[in-house]
């Protein structure tokens, strides 16, 4: 009986997970083979797709992917912290309340909505260059759109509310005594935030350096329609092989070449976490 | 309190104007694309000259969004629901039984949080290409679950955490079957957590883009995909006003799940000290 309810109950998740597994595995299989113009299928083994990744191009849209994800990942944590910590130690209801319905609804209107709204207020009839003609300050309109920081705007702005869910968790289990305890022995309140609050949330801010980072890597609609080709990503690249050139095996070497860069810096990431810990932080 | 009073005044101005600025940028894209929906003329533009409702009306019109609209429900039904079921089953079977490959599965499971969606999304695509597998409604759902599910865990992992066994235990020992146990006691008790769980898929699921464009077809494009598709033949303000609506909508249903469950609760950030 009790076996029979194991298989049951787990059995369903096997299936996606193997689904997940074989997906990957096709990718990798791809990247080793030869793309052949103009069909679907493919030739046989090479490793020319890695070879051929030296090219400007790629490594061009790799930094600029490395870049945009740390850049992402450091400015969406330090928004991000200041939001959390009003959530979760906020006491007026209704203020709670509003602040998280603002903070994560961006999180649930995808990323075309989201991609879209930046265009309208970076666009050169968008809401920032509206405003100064309006004002008179500017004759010409900026150009924000189609450049890097438009994109690390955009990006960032994603980035936030998947962000202050998890520093909110990590926030809201510390104990709240021992601040009292820091208090007591008279340590003044920024003191205590710096020596004991940020310190204990530690787990959260480690746990969003890595889903900022993966997340940003991933994104795809912000930096193909606020970049426009202009600044391009290993997402963007993946799109283009795959779509417009159908080059299977090159777009899934570039995701192998992703996926390998950001299991390095998370394993990065990790021994750095171990190195702190062995320092005596937590 | 003591903390408050204690504060330099400096500090408690700057925190909540901080505070403030921060809530501003968030909302500020969303109020934008709002206003500059209601422009007269045929171009994206804020502050608009003049107003109408006309792009309204061509996004309840346009048949590739009614069409994205339709594909969305049935990949986003489907695919929540099969979450659902497929998280609390599991998130029971993790907690309470011992099987092999336990922490070798949830790490699979999991894994979509960390791995491109691009990635997932031409994987999907290629396994298509080689068998002969129509790239229909099956391989969108398929690619969905696997999005969603880590989601879906960490809520009815949540809402387990603050179950209490006894009550199953009661259950048991009076006679009731393992299987009654969990119709009768378990998803009961859960199911705030899982309704919760549920709607973050749905929210989640309706949206999605990046693996979406890889594996959907002119047939099954769902909303998202037909909304990229618009915004590179079109310049007009039509996706501005879907996006008002998308925008009205999601924070409706986030509202309605804060005031009805406790999103604090659900998401495990109510302050618990």
């Amino acid at each position: 009986m009790r076996s029979d309810l194991r298989a049951w109950l787990v059995s369903p998740a096997v299936i996606v997970a193997m689904g997940i597994a074989v997906s990957l595995a096709a990718v990798f299989q791809f990247s080793f083979r030869a793309f052949v113009p103009g069909s679907l299928d493919v030739g046989g083994l090479t490793f020319a797709n890695f070879s051929g990744m030296g090219k400007s191009i790629y490594l061009d849209a790799f930094a600029n992917t490395l870049l945009l994800s740390v850049e992402t990942t450091v400015f969406s944590l330090v928004a991000a912290y200041p939001l959390a910590y009003a959530l979760v130690r906020v006491k007026n209801r209704a203020l709670k309340s509003f602040i998280l319905i603002v903070s994560i609804t961006p999180l649930f209107l995808g990323e075309i909505v989201r991609t879209y709204s930046w265009i309208a207020v970076l666009g050169s009839n968008g809401f920032i260059n509206g405003t100064l003609r309006k004002l008179g300050l500017i004759e010409w309109p900026f150009e924000l759109m189609f450049t890097h920081l438009g994109v690390l705007v955009a990006l960032v702005h994603v980035t936030i509310p998947v962000v202050v869910l998890m520093l909110a968790t990590a926030i809201s289990h510390i104990n709240r005594d021992y601040e009292k305890a820091a208090q007591s022995l008279g340590a003044g309140p920024v003191k205590t935030f710096v020596t004991v609050t940020l310190p204990l949330s530690m787990p959260g801010i480690l746990a969003s350096i890595t889903t900022a980072f993966a997340w940003t890597f991933s994104a795809f609609a912000t930096p193909q329609m606020i970049g426009g080709g202009r600044v391009p990503t290993v997402s963007t690249l993946v799109y283009q092989l795959g779509f417009s050139s159908m080059n299977f095996p090159l777009a899934a070497s570039l995701s192998v070449m992703g996926l390998l860069m950001t299991t390095a810096a998370l394993f990065a990431l990790g021994l750095l976490t171990k190195r702190l810990k062995a320092a005596g932080g937590h | 309190m003591k903390i408050r009073s204690s504060l330099p005044l400096p500090l408690r101005v700057a925190g909540p104007l901080l505070i403030a600025i921060l809530l501003a940028f968030v909302l500020l894209p969303v109020v934008v694309v709002t206003i500059a929906a209601f422009n007269e003329k045929a171009i994206l533009a804020f502050p608009p000259e003049s107003y109408s409702l006309k792009w309204f009306a061509r996004v309840f019109s346009y048949p590739d969004f009614q069409e994205g609209f339709r594909s969305s429900m049935v990949v986003t039904g489907w695919s929540s629901f099969l979450a659902l079921v497929i998280g609390t089953c599991l998130s029971i079977a993790v907690k309470r039984l011992e099987f092999r490959g336990k922490q070798l599965l949830l790490a699979i499971l999991h894994s979509p949080l960390v791995v491109p969606h691009f990635t997932l999304g031409l994987g999907l695509l290629i396994l298509v290409s080689q068998t002969s597998v129509q790239r229909g409604y099956g391989i969108v759902i398929l690619c969905h679950v696997m999005l969603v599910l880590p989601f879906v865990l960490r809520s009815v992992y949540v809402s387990m955490e603050n179950l209490d066994e006894r009550l199953e235990q009661a259950a048991g020992s009076l006679g009731a079957p393992p299987v009654k146990v969990l119709f009768t006691i378990t998803v009961p008790l859960l199911a705030p957590g899982l309704f919760g769980g549920w709607l973050f898929a749905a929210i989640m699921s309706f949206s999605e883009f990046t693996a979406s464009l890889f594996v959907t077809t002119q047939d099954t494009q769902t909303l998202p995909v037909a909304m990229y598709n618009y915004v590179r033949e079109f310049a007009d303000p039509t996706l501005a006003a879907l996006s008002a609506v998308y925008i009205a909508v999601t924070a409706a249903l986030l509202a309605f799940a804060n005031y009805f469950l406790g999103l604090g609760k659900v998401l495990n950030i109510e302050d618990n000290h």
